[in-house]
């Protein structure tokens, strides 16, 4: 073995590898698994074919989100389909005693916020999810990642999967943010500095000042968007704020179990001299909020831009003109004053707390406007209570918007919740892609802020004038 | 599931230059539902090739019969996005085996090697050769040869070599998967499991 400094990368991939094969990929010890009924019933139908079982079913824990209605909860499914799968994953999980929670019950909620907010994701460990915003939990130092359906079944069988090792990639950014600027808009920038696919075949480390002085919620919507660029995942070194966000969460350790996690998360960081792969260093007095304007998150502006005018040729230059012909925008064009006539605040992404206290803030005093229909969908039931208990529920139902019940909602549009053809929405989800969040939906991906200024004005609007 | 092994295939390709082509356009989330693998060809790249009254868009590639055959060619970085492996599962039951790109997305990849498709990444200069070839002639053979980590343009011989490790490979020849493989090791791996702190 060498000596040489490692990163924080290293060390937890390094702790998971059972074996390393040769001119082939490493086969990896997966502590956590998530799971939710989209991506993991034709996995239980594979196990079933090959007569195999869940080799550690405490290891996994399911919840649904994807697929569920955001309104009437209480009620049965309307769809059958949705409903077909929703029961499929309550059959598969009581069959292998795997954990479920389900719609209805308390800890229900998009996958990605259930896990940190119950003490589940924790430092250092490897967690996998049929899902590739599964990234999000590498806010918390874990290597964490998406896989397929054939990956669930590897996992569910084995407890580990086949991985030929990730480039390793830092990216910093130093400095102090900007009044308005939030962790949304620094993943954005980043992302339109990169391209959608700059850090393909990479591991990401966020490093630097910003991310040490952002909130476990701030980190965790910047790991969330690694995907975006490409990237296999996204980590941040666990830190004091990391561990006063873990203790006392339901599964978290507790008593001498605790101080032993902890001894051993303070060694979970990336040591002097290490050297990555590829290196970029952003300075955060170059971001201000950010908008996108086309159909991947990499076409990302600052908000008071005009659209930049393409210099590409050949299928670059044709991929971008569908781009913005989809959306109906032209090159040179300002995005502010931009109409809009959908605001949607949730998901994996932006479905936090902080998220909606942040919407919160402009909509105090203020209306919805008239043009705009506005999804409010909170993470999950413990995110939704906090918006009741803060009084944050008073702030919108006073400015005329209600909310909604927890799941993946318009961010992917699997359910009721879609944005009709040709409508413009901004959302504070992580892709604008064509269609994503409804056949012919145009999406403007932006930050709790910024779809709290569109939801109030009705155009596409700079935050800082209502702060 | 068990798939087809692949060792060498010649066809016709079918073109589609069009670069970021992310997985919802592959496959978009609300036919997703299924509670199995089946059909999902029937709805493959299902906004690009169909009106939103279900008639057929004719300017789409899919939907030109002047273009056939079991290899798509498509822009750079392909299948980003959704970690759905429908995607690659209605790239595979439309028919195609082998996608060619100068670019693939890390997870689309890992999919479609688990399924049995071959995901071939040249360089950009290749694919546009690729693209020409198949726009002089649409009945253009390309021959993929994954013993030999090869790909060529059968009218004029151009070849380029392709990466792929060596474990994937001998799977993909075999029609092995990596499920076999873990099983096989299923009592090294409780051994190390037993040592975790989680």
């Amino acid at each position: 073995m060498s000596t040489s400094p490692k990163t924080l990368f290293a060390k937890v991939w390094d702790a998971h590898v059972v074996k390393s094969i040769p001119d082939g990929p490493d086969v990896l010890l997966i502590d956590r698994h998530f799971i939710h009924e989209v991506t993991s019933p034709v996995a239980f139908l594979g196990l079933e074919t090959r007569g195999l079982s869940v080799l550690f079913p405490e290891k996994t824990f399911a919840t649904a989100d994807h697929n569920t209605p955001t309104i009437n909860q209480h009620l049965p499914v309307a769809d059958p389909l949705s409903a077909n799968q929703l029961k499929a994953l309550e059959t598969n999980t009581a069959k292998y005693g795997i954990s479920h929670w389900g719609l209805g019950n308390p800890k229900n909620g998009i996958v990605h916020v259930v896990g940190p907010e119950n003490g589940i994701t924790l430092p250092g460990m490897t967690i996998v999810c049929g899902d590739s915003h599964t990234s999000t939990h590498g806010a918390f130092g874990a290597i964490a990642f998406g896989i397929g359906t054939s990956e669930v079944e590897m996992v569910l069988s084995s407890q580990c999967i086949m991985q030929p090792r990730p480039k390793t990639m830092r990216i910093s950014v130093n400095g102090k943010l900007n009044k308005g600027v939030l962790p949304k808009d620094v993943v954005l920038y980043i992302i339109s500095q990169l391209t959608a696919a700059g850090a393909t075949g990479y591991f990401v480390e966020f490093a630097g000042e910003v991310f040490e002085q952002m909130s476990m919620e701030g980190r965790m919507t910047v790991c969330n968007m690694s995907i975006e660029m490409g990237a296999r995942g996204g980590m941040i070194a666990p830190d004091a704020t990391t561990f006063n966000y873990i203790k006392g969460r339901e599964k978290a350790p507790k008593g001498e179990a605790w101080e032993k996690a902890l001894d051993y998360w303070k060694t979970l960081h990336t040591e002097a001299g290490a050297s990555f792969d590829k290196e970029y260093v952003f300075d955060a007095a170059n971001i201000e909020p950010m908008i996108t304007f086309g159909t991947n998150p990499g076409m990302g502006i600052g908000i008071s831009k005009n659209i930049p005018v393409s210099h590409e040729s050949g299928s670059g230059k044709s991929s971008y003109e569908k781009s913005l012909n989809y959306m109906g925008f032209h090159e040179d064009e300002p995005m502010l004053g931009k109409p809009v006539d959908y605001v949607f605040i949730g998901s994996c992404t932006n479905g936090r707390i902080e998220d909606f206290r942040a919407f919160a803030s402009i909509v105090k005093g203020r209306k919805k406007a008239d043009n705009v229909t506005a999804w409010i969908v909170p993470g999950s039931h413990i995110v939704e209570q906090q918006i009741k208990e803060e009084g944050i529920l008073d702030i919108l139902t006073e400015a005329g918007f209600s909310l909604r019940q927890p799941g993946c909602s318009a961010c992917l549009a699997m359910n009721d919740d879609k944005i009709p053809a040709g409508k413009y929405a901004v959302s504070t989800s992580n892709r604008n892609f064509e269609g994503r969040q409804g056949p012919g939906a145009r999406t403007m991906l932006a930050s709790p802020l910024v779809a709290a200024a569109a939801a109030v004005t009705g155009v596409v609007t700079d935050p800082r004038e209502l702060i | 599931m068990a798939y087809d092994n692949f060792t060498i295939l010649r066809s016709t390709a079918v073109p589609m230059p069009i670069e970021n082509v992310d997985t919802d356009q592959i496959i978009p989330a609300r036919f997703l539902k299924a509670t199995e693998r089946k059909g999902f060809g029937d709805n493959l790249f299902r906004d690009w090739r169909y009106n939103s009254d279900n008639t057929p868009k004719t300017d789409f590639v899919l939907n030109n019969p002047i273009y056939t055959g079991k290899i798509l060619v498509a822009g750079k970085n392909f299948g980003s996005g959704s970690s759905r492996e429908h995607a690659a599962w209605a790239i595979y039951d439309y028919g195609f085996r082998c996608v060619v790109s100068s670019f693939f997305a890390d997870i689309f990849k890992n999919n479609s090697l688990n399924i049995g498709i071959l995901p071939v990444q040249i360089s950009a200069e290749f694919l546009d050769k690729i693209f020409k070839a198949i726009e002089a002639d649409p009945k253009t053979e390309i021959e993929v040869n994954l013993p030999e980590q090869s790909i060529t343009i059968l009218a004029t011989g151009e070849k380029e070599s392709f990466d792929i490790n060596g474990y994937k490979k001998h799977n993909l020849m075999n029609g092995f998967d990596d499920i076999d493989y873990l099983q096989a090791m299923k009592e090294e791996i409780k051994a190390f499991a037993a040592n975790s702190p989680y």
